[in-house]
C-alpha cells in the first residue's frame, strides 16, 4: 500500500502535518491575552486577542490589522483567462480592468451560488480569485476547453486587511506615494524592501481599507513597518469576533453562514440563487457570453424565486440570534435568520436571514421569537423587525477618494 | 445555392437523414452535411478491394424502426434484402454447431430440457423487449418537470408493466434486469454454445463481460426493436439501406451535402446562429442539431465555454471506449465450418463457443490488451447478394467475403495501435477462425483490418465506440447522453442533438433521428 502511494507520487506526511502558522503568527502572538483561536483552512487564526470591543473600535476609530493569510487564493493566467472568469462568474469581467477588483459570486449549472469572493485583475490576461471556500476542483472543472493555467496560492501569499479610518495616513507614512490616489476596488503594486507589494482598497468591514499582499518572507517586516509607522494611530491587531461583528454591521454575506456553498448541501431547498442573496446586481444575464447558471437564472427571474435575503432593524435589545421569522406575532413562519449582532456604530440591533417569497420587501415588517437565556433561565419575546435595504452601515469614507487625512 | 435553412443537421449518418426526412416532410428547410463524400456513417457500403464492395461497418440489419420504414417509404425508395429472417449459427470446434432460429434450437447437443427452456426464455424476452421498446419510442421523460405527453406515458407504461406483462412476468423483469447474462443463461440453460450466444449478445460494442451486470438489460435493448429477433441483410449491404433513406429524404425536399465537413457550430450571443465549413463557408440556421457524438458536438464543434461547467464536466464523463474491430477476409473460395450446411452459412456466424469464453475474452480488454481467443460475429454476404463481387479476382467465379465483428480489441490499446499489433490481432483472428474453419488461411486472398481507432478515423465514431457512448444503465433512458439533457435539447439554444449519443442509443435503429424530430417540432409548436 504505502508502494503504491509512494509510486502514484502521494505524499506520505500530509497525516503528520498539525495546523499551521501564518507567517504572521508569531508577531501576533506577542499581541494575545486571552488565548482564542480557532481554525480557518489549514491554518490557526485569532478569534480575539484582548477584548472585541477595543478591537472592533480599532476597524472604526483608528487602524486595525487581520491575517488575511488563510483565504483562499488562486492565481489563474493565460489567453483564455478572461474568457474563462467571464464564464465561472455571473458579473461582466470584460467591464474589470487591468488594475482594478471585482466583488463576485459564482454558481452551479442549476444558478445556485457556489461562492463569494473577490477577483483582481493583475494583469491583461492574469487574475487572482480570492475566496472563503476551497475552489480547485470548481476551476478544474470550468477551465475543461480553456486555454489558461491555474494554480493555488494560499500559501505563497501572506495577506493582511488593514481598516479603519486612519489606513491610508499610516501607509502613506510607509512611503507608498499615491497610495490615496487608489480608488474603491482598485489595486497597485508598490516597492516594499526590495519587493513588491501588492495593495488593494477592498476589505470586508463596510470602512475604509486595504488589504495587503506580499511573500511570506516580506510579512514580519511588513507588520513591524506598519506598527512603526502608525505607532501615533493606535493599529491594533483584531480577531474573527470583531471583523464578524463589522461584516454583520456592513451587511456582507459570509459563505458557510448566510449561505451554504450549493456544492456542500445535500438537501433540496437549502441552496441559494444570487437573486435569493440579493445579489441582482452582480448577475448581468444580457453580458453576450455564456456564464455558470445563466439558463436556470434566467428561468428564475421568469418563473420567481423561492426566498428572499433580508437586512432586518430589530426592536428591542435581544439579539435575534438563531430565531425564526414569522409574518406576524404568533403567525405563520416563513423564514430565519443567519447572522445577528447588535451593531455598535449603527447603535441598532440588527440581522440577517432569508423569508419565503413575497414576503420581507423593503419597508416590509415581520416578527422574530427570540430565545434567551439568563442566568440558566430561558426566556422568550417577540420583536418586531424592519426590512431595510440599506446597509446598516455605510460612511462617506469608504467611498471618498483621496481619504480624509489625519 | 442558398446559405440559409431552417434547420442545419451536422452528419449524415441514418439518423441524421431520417431527422432531416422528418422535418422536411414537417415543411422545414433542412440541409444536411456530411463530412465524407458518402453518407450513412458507420452504415456503409464501401469498397473492400477494386472488385469486392460490402458493409464495412455495420452488417446486420435488425432494429430499424418499423414505423420509419412505412413513413419514409422506404421500401418504395429501393430498401431490398438479400436474406431475411437470417438464423443465428453458434460455431463449434467439432462441427457439433448449434443454430438459432428464433427460438428453435437445432443442433446435435440440444437437450429437451433446454429446447423447452428456451422456448420460454424468447417469449418471455420477446415480452419484455416490448415493454423497452415502449421506452425507445418516444423521448425519455423529464421526471422533475412531466408535461401531459410524459404523464400519458409513464401511465402507458405502468399499466403495460403490471397489467400487460401481468404480475409474474412483471416481477421476472424487474428480477432479471440489472442480471449478469453469465448468471441468467446459466440459471436456465445447459448448452455451452447457447450461454455463449447469449452472452454475446448482451456484450457486443460495450466494454462488458458476461459476468458484467446490467449485460441483460443490453441484451433487452438489442431486441427491442426486432420483432421476434429477426435479422436481415439487407441488398446492397447497408450502403443500400441509406442509399434509401437519403432518396426519401429528398423527395422530402432535404438539402444533402457531401463533402461538405462541418469545422464550428457558430453561436452569437449564447445561441446557435449556424455553422462554418472546413472551407470556410458559413451557413446560417436557428436551429442546428448535431448527428455526431455528444463529445464531439460540446467540446469540438461547439466549444466548450458556449456551455456551463458542470454540463463539460458531465460530457468529458460520458463513457466511450470502442472495443469491437472489423475484419474483411476476401477468400478464394467458400470456407467450410467443419461441415456446416451451406444454407446456414447464408446466416449469421458467431464464434462465442461458452460464457466462460466471453468473459475470458474480455479479461484482456480490462487491460487494454487484445483478447487471446476473439469472439466473432460472422456473415458472408457473397453466398446470397450479387452485388459484393464484380467478377473475381482470379477469375473462377467463386470468390466470398468473409464479413466479421470482432471483440475485444480495445480503442485505447496498451502502448497504441501499431503495424505490429494490427499483424497480431489479424493472425489471433486467423488463428481462431482455423480453429473452426482448418483450411481457411490458404484460402486468405486479401485481409482488411479495421480497429476502432480506423472507425474513429474513417467514419467519426469517438473512441471507435458505434454506441456514440456506452450503452450502461447509467447512461441509458433520462441518463443519456448526460442527465438534463436526454430530450434531444442541449443547453445552449438551438442545439439539439439526434444522434447514437441520444436515447435510445446506437444500432441502426432511427429510433434517436425520429424522436429528435418529433421533439423539435413539438418544442416549436409551444
Amino acid at each position: 500500500m504505502n508502494n503504491l502511494a509512494q509510486n502514484a507520487g502521494i505524499k506520505q506526511d500530509h497525516y503528520l502535518q498539525t495546523i499551521k502558522k501564518t507567517p504572521f503568527y508569531n508577531r501576533q502572538k506577542e499581541w494575545d491575552k486571552v488565548n482564542q483561536w480557532h481554525r480557518w483552512g489549514e491554518y490557526t487564526v485569532c478569534d480575539v486577542f484582548e477584548s472585541i470591543a477595543k478591537e472592533y473600535f480599532a476597524i472604526r476609530n483608528s487602524a486595525s490589522l487581520f491575517d488575511l493569510t488563510p483565504m483562499s487564493k488562486y492565481r489563474i493566467k493565460g489567453p483564455d483567462a478572461l474568457a474563462f472568469m467571464n464564464r465561472l462568474v455571473t458579473r461582466d469581467m470584460s467591464k474589470i480592468k487591468v488594475g482594478r477588483v471585482a466583488y463576485v459570486i459564482w454558481c452551479d449549472d442549476a444558478g445556485q451560488v457556489l461562492d463569494d469572493g473577490t477577483i483582481f485583475r493583475l494583469g491583461e490576461n492574469e487574475y487572482r480569485l480570492c475566496s472563503q471556500e476551497r475552489q480547485l476542483e470548481i476551476l478544474k472543472r470550468n477551465a475543461i476547453g480553456f486555454d489558461v493555467e491555474f494554480w493555488e496560492e494560499t500559501d505563497e501569499v501572506a495577506a493582511i486587511s488593514f481598516q479603519g479610518p486612519v489606513t491610508c495616513r499610516i501607509l502613506r507614512n510607509m512611503g507608498f506615494s499615491d497610495v490615496e490616489t487608489l480608488k474603491l476596488f482598485d489595486l497597485r503594486y508598490f516597492d516594499f524592501q526590495g519587493e513588491q507589494i501588492l495593495i488593494s482598497r477592498t476589505g470586508f468591514t463596510g470602512d475604509l481599507g486595504y488589504e495587503l499582499m506580499v511573500s511570506p518572507d516580506k510579512a514580519e517586516a511588513l507588520w513591524d513597518a506598519i506598527f512603526e509607522a502608525g505607532k501615533d494611530y493606535a493599529v491594533r491587531p483584531i480577531g474573527g469576533n470583531a471583523l464578524e461583528l463589522a461584516r454583520v454591521e456592513a451587511g456582507f454575506l459570509q459563505a458557510g453562514v448566510d449561505f451554504l456553498p450549493a456544492n456542500e448541501t445535500i438537501r433540496p431547498g437549502c441552496t441559494r440563487s444570487p437573486y435569493e442573496l440579493g445579489m441582482h446586481w452582480l448577475v448581468k444575464l444580457d453580458k453576450g457570453v455564456t456564464f455558470n447558471g445563466r439558463r436556470a437564472l434566467i428561468n428564475e427571474q421568469k418563473n420567481g424565486s423561492r426566498y428572499r435575503f433580508v437586512k432586518l432593524d430589530v426592536e428591542g435589545n435581544k439579539t435575534a440570534c438563531n430565531a425564526y421569522l414569522f409574518d406576524r406575532k404568533n403567525g405563520k413562519s416563513i423564514g430565519a435568520t443567519t447572522s445577528t449582532a447588535w451593531a455598535p456604530s449603527a447603535k441598532k440591533n440588527v440581522a440577517l436571514g432569508y423569508v419565503e417569497m413575497p414576503h420581507g420587501k423593503s419597508g416590509d415588517v415581520v416578527w422574530a421569537e427570540i430565545y434567551y437565556q439568563k442566568e440558566l433561565k430561558w426566556n422568550r419575546v417577540w420583536a418586531k423587525c424592519l426590512v431595510v435595504d440599506k446597509p446598516f452601515w455605510d460612511p462617506e469614507r469608504k467611498r471618498l477618494t483621496p481619504p480624509a487625512d489625519f | 445555392m442558398t446559405n440559409n435553412y431552417d434547420i442545419l443537421i451536422v452528419g449524415g449518418g441514418h439518423n441524421g437523414l431520417i431527422c432531416a426526412a422528418y422535418l422536411a416532410r414537417a415543411g422545414k428547410r433542412v440541409c444536411v452535411l456530411e463530412a465524407r463524400g458518402s453518407f450513412g456513417g458507420a452504415a456503409a457500403t464501401e469498397a473492400i478491394t477494386d472488385k469486392c464492395r460490402a458493409s464495412t461497418g455495420a452488417q446486420f440489419l435488425y432494429q430499424l424502426h418499423p414505423q420509419i420504414i412505412a413513413d419514409l417509404a422506404l421500401e418504395k425508395h429501393g430498401l431490398r434484402y438479400a436474406r431475411r429472417n437470417l438464423p443465428t449459427t453458434v460455431l463449434a470446434t467439432d462441427g457439433k454447431h448449434l443454430t438459432i432460429n428464433h427460438d428453435q434450437l437445432t443442433g446435435e447437443n440440444v437437450s429437451a430440457a433446454d429446447q423447452q427452456a428456451f422456448s420460454e426464455f424468447m417469449d418471455e424476452m420477446q415480452a419484455f423487449a416490448k415493454i423497452i421498446g415502449k421506452l425507445i419510442d418516444q423521448p425519455p421523460m423529464d421526471i422533475f418537470d412531466l408535461d401531459w405527453d410524459d404523464k400519458i406515458n409513464s401511465v402507458k407504461l405502468g399499466w403495460a408493466l403490471r397489467f400487460g406483462l401481468g404480475k409474474t412476468r412483471m416481477r421476472e423483469l424487474l428480477r432479471i434486469i440489472g442480471m449478469t447474462m453469465f448468471d441468467l443463461a446459466d440459471e436456465k440453460f445447459d448448452n455451452d454454445l447457447l450461454k455463449g450466444a447469449l452472452s454475446f449478445d448482451s456484450v457486443l460494442g460495450t466494454q462488458f463481460g458476461a459476468r458484467s451486470s446490467g449485460n441483460v438489460l443490453k441484451y433487452l435493448f438489442r431486441h427491442a426493436l426486432s420483432n421476434k429477433s429477426e435479422m436481415d441483410l439487407p441488398y446492397g449491404g447497408m450502403g443500400s439501406v441509406v442509399n434509401a433513406i437519403e432518396k426519401s429524404a429528398a423527395e422530402a425536399g432535404v438539402g444533402l451535402r457531401s463533402n461538405a465537413k462541418v469545422k464550428s457550430i457558430d453561436v452569437e450571443n449564447c445561441r446557435v446562429v449556424g455553422v462554418t465549413l472546413e472551407n470556410g463557408e458559413k451557413l446560417i440556421a436557428g436551429t442546428v442539431i448535431s448527428n455526431t457524438d455528444i463529445r464531439t458536438t460540446v467540446l469540438d464543434l461547439v466549444g466548450s465555454r458556449h456551455f456551463e461547467a458542470d454540463f463539460v464536466h458531465a460530457t468529458t464523463n460520458v463513457r466511450m471506449r470502442g472495443v469491437a474491430a472489423k475484419l474483411h477476409l476476401v477468400l478464394s473460395e467458400a470456407p467450410d465450418f467443419n461441415g456446416l450446411d451451406p444454407e446456414l452459412m447464408k446466416g449469421r456466424l458467431l464464434i462465442a463457443p461458452s460464457a466462460e469464453e466471453v468473459e475470458l475474452a474480455y479479461n484482456a480488454v480490462k487491460y487494454g490488451e487484445l483478447s487471446e481467443r476473439p469472439l466473432m460475429e460472422i456473415s458472408i454476404p457473397s453466398l446470397c447478394d450479387d452485388t459484393v463481387f464484380d467478377g473475381d479476382s482470379d477469375g473462377d467465379g467463386d470468390c466470398h467475403l468473409l464479413n466479421a465483428t470482432v471483440q475485444y480489441a480495445p480503442y485505447a490499446l496498451k502502448g497504441g495501435w501499431n503495424d505490429e499489433n494490427r499483424a497480431e490481432l489479424i493472425e489471433r483472428c486467423i488463428t481462431q477462425l482455423e480453429r473452426y474453419s482448418p483450411d481457411i488461411r490458404g484460402k486468405i486472398q486479401h485481409v482488411e483490418l479495421l480497429t476502432p481507432l480506423d472507425l474513429e478515423k474513417r467514419f467519426g465514431l469517438k473512441a471507435g465506440d458505434w454506441d456514440h457512448g456506452e450503452m450502461a444503465l447509467d447512461q441509458m433512458l433520462i441518463l443519456r447522453p448526460v442527465p438534463g439533457s436526454s430530450r434531444y435539447n442541449l443547453p445552449l439554444d438551438g442545439l439539439h442533438l439526434c444522434g447514437a449519443s441520444a436515447h435510445p442509443g446506437g444500432g441502426v435503429m432511427g429510433a434517436a433521428g425520429r424522436n429528435a424530430a418529433r421533439m423539435i417540432l413539438k418544442g416549436e409548436a409551444k
